[in-house]
């Protein structure tokens, strides 16, 4: 089921350049404090560093975990955005390679979308953190996109 | 069988972890053969709205978190090790309003390496909703002595 409000709201979203609305339905985007910037055609989603993602208190480093949801969440909102299917997309699988620590910092993610049939999508996630050829993780990920 | 050794290690390690405790992660079981964490159904981890089904990163940090301390299972003292990399396939969306308990172990211990595997579950872990697979680093101790393990715990 798909209120027609999400429709709407990424309408809304792009005509005004401004994503928190979309992003404040997700209450897992929300703890995380996602952000999503959107710089001409290019769509770039932000991570603020926040204590309550550190995983490894010693270094300190964000959580694998949240790096990874993080990056999920930004393939979500690129299909949700881009793709023009206004709907929840379901993960079927998800891949990350950890390449550099996700230090307590401000973490960025961006997305290729592969491929996108009728009803799966694939979609390539990369994050950084000081420069975007220096990636702290590349991830791809699997959705289902039909209706059904 | 909650104040054995290793359980307690298994709870010091996860009580370091600033998000894990943001989420309410707790030991369920923690033993030669693995380690069981537990993560709480709670509204900050909805995913999708429209049904109240928890988000994959949830899951995700759930699971890399399991495979991560189910290291200590196999290794005699703590070493860090970090994930090199994590493979979720999820078998249907979990359940709303109720916990999922993740269970990792570790099939490979090389001197560098740890290899895991697991699967996150709601009621019947014979039927899981995610299947993971995980790598991780051997950074904390320079190549230990490798003897073969005993069950102590």
């Amino acid at each position: 089921m798909t209120t027609p409000s999400l429709d709407e709201l990424v309408r809304d979203a792009h005509a005004r350049n401004d994503y928190s609305q979309l992003i404040d339905l997700i209450p897992y985007a929300r703890l995380l404090g996602i952000e999503c910037l959107r710089l001409g055609d290019d769509m770039v989603l932000r991570l603020p560093a926040n204590r309550d993602t550190i995983g490894n208190p010693m270094l300190p480093a964000i959580h694998g975990g949240v790096i990874a949801g993080f990056m999920e969440q930004a393939a979500l909102l690129h299909l949700l955005m881009f793709m023009g299917s206004p709907h929840f997309p379901k993960i079927i699988d998800f891949s990350i390679d950890y390449l550099r620590a996700g230090h307590y910092r401000d973490t960025y993610a961006q997305c290729q979308v592969w491929r996108q049939g009728r009803r799966v999508a694939n979609v390539a996630i990369t994050a950084w953190q000081t420069n975007q050829t220096e990636p702290i993780a590349t991830a791809r990920a699997h959705f289902k996109v039909d209706e059904a | 069988m909650s104040d054995s050794p290793l359980h307690q290690r298994a709870q010091r390690f996860l009580s370091a972890l600033r998000h894990c405790q943001v989420l309410g992660m707790q030991v369920q079981h923690a033993g030669p053969a693995g380690l069981t964490l537990r993560l709480p159904y709670s509204q900050q981890i909805i995913g999708n709205p429209d049904t109240g089904v928890i988000h994959g990163g949830a899951i995700t940090t759930l699971m890399d978190t399991t495979c991560g301390i189910s290291t200590i299972c196999v290794l005699e003292d703590f070493e860090i090790c970090p994930t090199l990399d994590l493979r979720i396939d999820y078998m249907h969306p979990a359940e709303p309003h109720k916990d999922v308990f993740g269970f990792a172990e570790c099939y490979r211990v090389t001197p560098h390496v740890i290899f895991t595997r697991g699967y996150a579950y709601q009621d019947d872990p014979e039927q899981p909703i995610a299947h993971v697979v995980g790598a991780f680093m051997r950074m904390g101790k320079v190549a230990p002595v490798q003897r073969p393990r005993e069950s102590k715990a």
